[in-house]
């Protein structure tokens, strides 16, 4: 029997119970379209953080205290308080690093707020007047924490949007008091909204001059009297000179440090952060993928249910068929080309339904409260074309064998 | 040629062993039209099965032109069927949602041949139907549907056709008509002819009849003159 004789008698016992080979292939189709639209979302959150990220600048640089860049050094990391406002400025400076095109340093801590009778909890970092440009924090009312504030340790803060909602509600937070902590500061300027997922807000955030973090706030002291620092931002002049840059970066504290052995800080960049993050998103995505994927076994259940009841009924005409000379195998591949085919044809429908579904979730909130977009991938389409083909492959066999199976005396006298 | 030596079959139901055939030899020549005639439970369907391939003796030897094929496989009995017997059932046996030419085409999709559509096409004309070989089995009279049977029988040119019980539906009109067939394939083509049967109207049609009582052959005799069928309005 050749191939298109084998597809033409599948086809043609498909067809003669329409209603029954499309509820099987229902089930078929709700398994591929779950599997393909669940992906589509996946991936579709795991754009938008990766963007998000990514709109944040590709070209900087971190660097943190107390982290080995090998492995190995475990406990404490980022809480040593090896980095110091100095190291900041040096790498500003540094013929050494001619890749650094500016240097952020900050040290945050969280504390509570209190204006009035409204108070939050939040995150305040001490920065730098560059820190608005490195990070890219632009100012929406008043001004960002200038080069004077930094010197005098002066008692301002510069809120981010939601925390100025939280404590001030549509009135204006300018040169209104605010208690950090219980110490008085003034408010001189309020950030411009960022957005943000559910997962992380650059919102909520207060920010002071680091100095003023550093003595008023902050519970780690250098005893040798330099400000240290949590981490520097370090935005260097192009994404393609990122490892010319590490390296400068390393060299220029390493040399500070007076380090021969193994570093006491530890440089990533925005890429390692994403790949990170892409790495804990894909779990999520798969798990999405998995909870789907049952209702396609599911659906391979029912193709299996229909083609033992296929060929119950048909048991005659296997009858018939043997006797004018077909071989197991000839049965066989009848049965588990019908089964394939159902399967397949529920996943060409159940990839056609997923894709519009997909088109029809983009934009709209479906994880959260953010809007996410939805990401359709071909390489999933055919994955579950291909998924769905085998599941009717393997579904098909057992009632295919039953078939194949049949003594044609038996079969020629059911009735 | 067909050799049966001491053939027999003996079937398990639960715990009792029932022999169906108990040693049976029978030698049929090419070119023969014979009835096996007995009363249900004589152990002639089992005789056309085994005869047919469509079965193995227990014991014995069956000998089907020179090939020893009662102890071959599944597949290869397959083969055998496929090759050189044709089948005609009492029923039909016809699948009911395809058309006359797709049911006689069927014996050629487990062949090798070509020009499937043609072959099936001729064997329609040799049974009068070529008319009809766009029609379902449910559109057909019996006498149609059995000719469309025996067309399908014929596609493959067998050196065997089995019949078994091939007008025990139809009504005498129909039987004249399909025994003239059977008639004609046996005298133009050379094709031996089984027929295995409980009426003696049907067996005065052949040239020996072998009856059979408890899977044994009491009686085997040759008809000197066989009743030709009389065929009236069938097209040629």
């Amino acid at each position: 029997m050749n191939a298109i004789t084998i597809l033409r008698t599948a086809l043609s016992s498909l067809g003669s119970n329409k209603l029954r080979a499309g509820l099987t292939l229902l089930g078929i189709v709700i398994g591929v379209a779950a599997v393909i639209s669940l992906m589509a979302i996946g991936r579709g959150v795991q754009q938008t953080i990766t963007e998000r990220i990514q709109s944040l600048g590709t070209n900087l640089l971190f660097v943190r205290p107390g982290e080995t860049s090998t492995r190995g050094v475990g406990g404490g990391q980022g809480s040593a308080a090896s980095l110091t406002i100095d190291d900041a400025y040096a790498l500003q400076d540094s013929p050494f690093a001619p890749s650094v095109s500016a240097v952020a340093p900050e040290l945050s801590t969280s504390a509570q707020l209190v204006a009035g009778r409204k108070n939050t909890s939040t995150t305040v970092v001490g920065v730098t007047p560059e820190y608005q440009f490195v990070r890219n924090f632009p100012v929406e009312f008043g001004q960002f924490i200038g080069p004077n504030h930094v010197e005098t340790n002066a008692m301002v803060a510069v809120l981010g949007s939601a925390v100025a909602e939280d404590l001030y509600g549509f009135r204006s937070p300018i040169g209104q008091n605010v208690r950090i902590n219980g110490r008085q500061f003034e408010v001189i300027g309020v950030l411009e909204e960022k957005g943000g997922s559910s997962f992380f807000s650059f919102d909520d955030r207060v920010m002071i001059p680091i100095t003023t973090a550093y003595y008023r706030l902050s519970s780690q002291r250098t005893t040798q009297g330099s400000i240290s620092v949590q981490t520097i931002n370090v935005q260097i002049e192009d994404v393609s000179v990122i490892n010319a840059a590490m390296g400068e970066v390393a060299t220029v504290l390493r040399l500070r440090h007076r380090i021969s052995g193994d570093d006491d800080f530890s440089i990533t960049n925005q890429q390692e952060t994403i790949e990170a993050l892409q790495e804990a998103t894909n779990s999520f995505v798969f798990f999405l993928g998995a909870i789907a994927g049952i209702s396609l076994l599911v659906g391979g259940i029912g193709i299996m249910n229909i083609m033992l009841v296929s060929v119950t009924e048909r048991t005659r005409e296997i009858g018939i068929r043997k006797a004018m000379g077909a071989k197991r195998r000839d049965i066989m591949l009848q049965f588990v080309s019908e089964a394939t085919l159902l399967s397949l044809g529920g996943g060409g429908v159940g990839v056609l339904l997923g894709w519009m579904l997909t088109l029809l979730l983009n934009g709209r909130s479906v994880i959260g409260s953010t809007p996410s977009q939805t990401s359709f991938n071909a390489d999933i389409a055919v994955l579950a074309l291909a998924v769905s083909a085998g599941i009717g492959l393997f579904f098909g066999i057992y009632p295919a064998m039953r078939a194949a199976r049949l003594h044609p005396i038996d079969a020629l006298r059911y009735e | 040629m067909i050799e049966l030596e001491n053939v027999t079959k003996i079937y398990e139901m639960g715990n009792q062993q029932v022999a169906a055939l108990g040693g049976v030899s029978l030698s049929i020549d090419e070119g023969e039209i014979l009835a096996i005639m007995g009363r249900s439970g004589s152990g002639k369907s089992t005789m056309m099965n085994v005869i047919g391939c469509l079965d193995v003796p227990t014991s014995g030897r069956y000998v089907l032109d020179g090939e020893d094929v009662g102890r071959l496989s599944d597949d290869r009995l397959a083969v055998v069927r496929n090759r050189k017997i044709g089948f005609v059932f009492q029923t039909y046996n016809l699948l009911a949602r395809s058309t006359a030419l797709a049911n006689v085409e069927l014996p050629l999709l487990y062949g090798n041949g070509k020009d499937h559509r043609r072959r099936a096409m001729e064997a329609l004309d040799r049974v009068g139907l070529a008319d009809r070989a766009r029609h379902r089995p449910a559109e057909l009279s019996g006498g149609e549907q059995q000719r469309v049977g025996i067309a399908r029988a014929l596609v493959k040119q067998p050196t065997i056709l089995l019949a078994d019980e091939p007008t025990g539906n139809l009504d005498s009109r129909s039987s004249e008509e399909i025994m003239g067939i059977l008639q004609a394939l046996n005298r133009d083509e050379g094709i031996t002819v089984i027929i295995v049967t409980h009426e003696p109207e049907i067996a005065e049609h052949t040239a020996r009849v072998v009856s059979m009582r408890d899977g044994q052959v009491i009686d085997d005799v040759a008809v000197d003159n066989p009743r030709q069928a009389v065929i009236q309005g069938l097209e040629r």
